[in-house]
C-alpha cells in the first residue's frame, strides 16, 4: 500500500459557507509533519479540485496553507447563492464529501515512503 | 489606558441558541468589564432579512435577553447586542428592543439604552454607485441601477465608531442592528486605547462562543481577556477547554482567507499570529495586527424578492421509475409549458440522486433504491404557484413512462395535505463595499431610556 487516505491524516475536513457567494472548505491535520509534507510539495493544486468538484479552476478563488492550525483552505465560487433558487444547501455544510475520498501517495511526504509511513504508525 | 486589562464575556454563539446558567455565573463572578454578544449571520440565507423577522424564536431570544440583560443591569456592567434579530434591519432591531423592554418591565429595570439602526436607503446606495464607491464582493454581482430598486431591504455592517459614540453617550446597554461581528466584543476596548488588532481578533473568537473550545459548543460561555500585547480565552464550564488548534482553526472559521480578515475601515492581519496553551485550558494569542486602509468601507447586504414557493414532498421506491426518472421529469417540463397557462420556475430536487451536491456532485451517476423528491415551483404569486405545483405534483403521479407496471400511481406523497405553500422567496443581489467618509454618519443612533 503507498497511498494513505486523507481521512486518517486530516482530523476535520469540512465545508462552510463564506458569505453567501463563496463556499470555503478546510482540512485540519492531526500532525505537523504530515501537514507541512503537504504543504511543501503542493498537494493541493487548483488542477485537483477542479477534477474532484467538476468544475474550471477558475471557479476556485484560493487555496491556503494555515501554518497555525496546520490546515488547508480552499475557497471556491458558489454555483448558486446560498438560499437563492436552484441552491440546495443554504449553510454549504454539506460539500466536502468529494475530499473524503483523496489519497495522497506517500511519495508526496518529503524524505520519501518509508518516513510518510512511520508518521501513520 | 485607564485599566490594563479588559475582560469580555460572551456568553453565546448567537442569541437565541441559549448557555448553561452556571457557565454565565462563573463569568458574571469573574467581573467582566463588557458582557457582548452576536445575534447575527448571513448563513441562514435571504429570507430573513427579505422578510424581516428573526431566524431564533422570541422565548429562546428572551430566554438568554432576561438573564444577560439583569446580570448586566445588577452588577452597571455594559453589554452590547450585535446584529440585533439576525439580520439587523429596522425591523429585526425593533423586534429586539421590545424583547428588551418586556424584560425592564416584568423585573423593574431601569437603564439607558442607544439603539443603532443599520439600514442604508436605496438612493444613499444609488448615490455611491453614480460617486463610485461601490465595488462588489463577487464576480457574479455587478450593481446596477435595476437591482437596486428591486431591493426590499439593504443593510450595512458598522465599525466601531457608531458603538463608541453610544457609548460616550453613557448608554449602558447597546442594541446594534447590522454589524461586523467582532465590533460588539472590540469597540469598547478599541476606545479605551488597546490594540485594535488584538481586540478585533478577540471579539472574532468571541463571537461564536465556545464553538472555538474544545469540545466545541454553540450553545456555552468564554471569557477573553485583553492585555496591552496579547489576549488570553478560557471556557467557564470545566466540561471545555481552549487548545492551540481550537482556537487557530476557529481563526479561519467561515473566511475565505484565514491571514487577512477585511473589515469596516481595514484588516485585521494575522500572519504574525501566534496561538500558545498556558495553564487551565486557556490559550494566548500575540501578533495579531490591524491596518487601517485608505478609504473606510462597509459591507452591504441587500435582497430582492423574486417571488412565492410552493413545494411537494414525496418518495419513489419502483426501480422501473428510477432508471427513467430524468426523462419523466423532461416530459412534464415539457407538457405543462404547451398547455398550462402559467409561468413558474419549476425545480425537482431528487435526494439519492445529486440533491445535495447538484453541479458540484462528482458521483453523478450512483443510484439509490429509493429516491426522495421535492417538486418545487416559484411564481409570481403564491395562488399561482400552487396551482402550478398542484398540477405538477398530479401530473407526476399518474404519468405513463416505459415499461410502468405500477400503474395505480407513481408517488409516495408524504402528506396530506401534500402541498406546502412556502411564501415569498428572496435572493441576496447587494453584497458590496462602499466607501463612507464618515463610519458613523450612516449608523442612526437613538437614545432610550428605558424604565419599568
Amino acid at each position: 500500500m503507498n497511498e494513505i487516505p486523507l481521512t486518517e491524516l486530516a482530523s476535520v475536513i469540512r465545508s462552510k459557507n463564506s458569505g453567501p457567494f463563496e463556499l470555503t472548505l478546510d482540512i485540519l491535520f492531526h500532525r505537523e509533519k504530515e501537514y507541512t509534507s503537504i504543504k511543501e510539495t503542493g498537494f493541493f493544486t487548483k488542477e485537483l479540485i477542479s477534477r474532484i468538484y467538476g468544475i474550471p479552476a477558475d471557479r476556485i478563488i484560493k487555496i491556503i496553507h494555515f501554518d497555525p492550525a496546520w490546515a488547508v483552505k480552499i475557497t471556491l465560487m458558489r454555483p448558486v447563492a446560498s438560499g437563492a433558487v436552484g441552491d440546495s444547501d443554504v449553510y454549504g455544510a454539506q460539500q466536502h464529501a468529494p475530499l473524503l475520498g483523496l489519497t495522497i501517495p506517500l511519495d508526496k511526504m518529503t524524505g520519501g515512503g518509508d518516513e510518510g509511513k512511520e508518521a501513520l504508525s | 489606558m485607564g485599566d490594563d486589562i479588559f475582560r469580555v464575556l460572551s456568553p453565546t454563539a448567537i442569541l437565541g441558541y441559549g448557555f448553561p446558567e452556571e457557565s454565565f455565573q462563573k463569568g458574571i463572578e469573574k467581573k467582566p468589564h463588557l458582557i457582548a454578544v452576536d445575534a447575527g449571520s448571513t448563513d441562514p440565507g435571504p429570507y430573513y432579512l427579505g422578510a424581516g423577522i428573526s431566524f431564533t424564536s422570541k422565548a429562546a431570544v428572551k430566554r438568554d435577553l432576561g438573564l444577560i440583560v439583569k446580570a448586566a443591569v445588577a452588577t452597571s456592567i455594559p453589554c452590547i447586542i450585535g446584529s440585533a434579530g439576525g439580520c439587523g434591519a429596522r425591523p429585526h432591531v425593533n423586534w429586539t428592543e421590545g424583547i428588551i423592554r418586556e424584560i425592564a418591565s416584568e423585573n423593574g429595570l431601569s437603564f439607558r439604552m442607544a439603539v443603532i439602526y443599520a439600514d442604508i436607503a436605496k438612493t444613499t446606495v444609488q448615490k455611491a454607485v453614480d460617486q463610485d464607491r461601490i465595488d462588489p464582493l463577487s464576480p457574479a454581482l455587478p450593481v446596477t441601477t435595476h437591482e437596486i430598486e428591486k431591493c426590499v431591504r439593504i443593510v450595512a455592517q458598522m465599525g466601531a465608531e457608531p458603538v463608541s459614540k453610544a457609548l460616550d453617550m453613557g448608554c449602558q446597554i447597546i442594541l446594534c442592528g447590522r454589524c461586523y461581528d467582532p465590533v460588539p466584543f472590540a469597540a469598547p476596548a478599541i476606545k479605551m486605547g488597546f490594540q485594535p488588532g488584538l481586540a478585533y481578533h478577540m471579539g472574532k473568537i468571541l463571537e461564536c462562543a465556545a464553538i472555538a473550545a474544545s469540545p466545541g459548543s454553540g450553545r456555552d460561555c468564554v471569557m477573553g481577556t485583553l492585555f496591552g500585547n496579547h489576549f488570553e480565552l478560557e471556557a467557564l464550564n470545566e466540561k471545555r477547554r481552549f487548545t492551540r488548534v481550537s482556537t487557530a482553526a476557529h481563526t479561519m472559521y467561515e473566511k475565505s482567507d484565514p491571514y487577512f480578515l477585511p473589515g469596516p475601515g481595514g484588516t485585521l492581519d494575522l500572519s504574525e499570529t501566534t496561538f500558545a496553551e498556558i495553564d487551565g485550558g486557556r490559550v494566548r494569542v500575540s501578533g495579531s495586527q490591524f491596518h487601517p486602509s485608505d478609504k473606510y468601507t462597509v459591507k452591504l447586504e441587500g435582497v430582492k424578492s423574486v417571488g412565492f414557493r410552493t413545494i411537494s414532498i414525496c418518495g419513489i421506491r419502483d426501480p422501473v421509475l428510477i432508471r427513467c426518472l430524468g426523462t419523466v421529469f423532461d416530459e412534464i417540463k415539457t407538457e405543462i409549458m404547451s398547455e398550462y397557462d402559467c409561468t413558474g420556475n419549476i425545480l425537482f430536487h431528487v435526494y439519492g440522486k445529486n440533491g445535495v451536491m447538484g453541479t458540484l456532485e462528482p458521483e453523478k451517476d450512483a443510484v439509490c433504491h429509493e429516491l426522495g423528491v421535492v417538486i418545487e415551483v416559484v411564481a409570481d404569486a403564491q395562488e399561482q404557484a400552487d396551482g402550478l405545483c398542484a398540477r405538477i405534483r398530479s401530473m407526476l403521479l399518474h404519468h405513463s413512462y416505459p415499461g410502468r407496471i405500477s400503474t395505480a400511481g407513481n408517488l409516495a406523497l408524504l402528506y396530506s395535505p401534500s402541498d406546502i405553500s412556502c411564501g415569498e422567496v428572496f435572493e441576496f443581489n447587494i453584497y458590496h463595499l462602499m466607501s463612507v467618509d464618515d463610519p458613523v454618519s450612516e449608523f442612526p443612533i437613538e437614545i432610550r431610556e428605558v424604565t419599568p
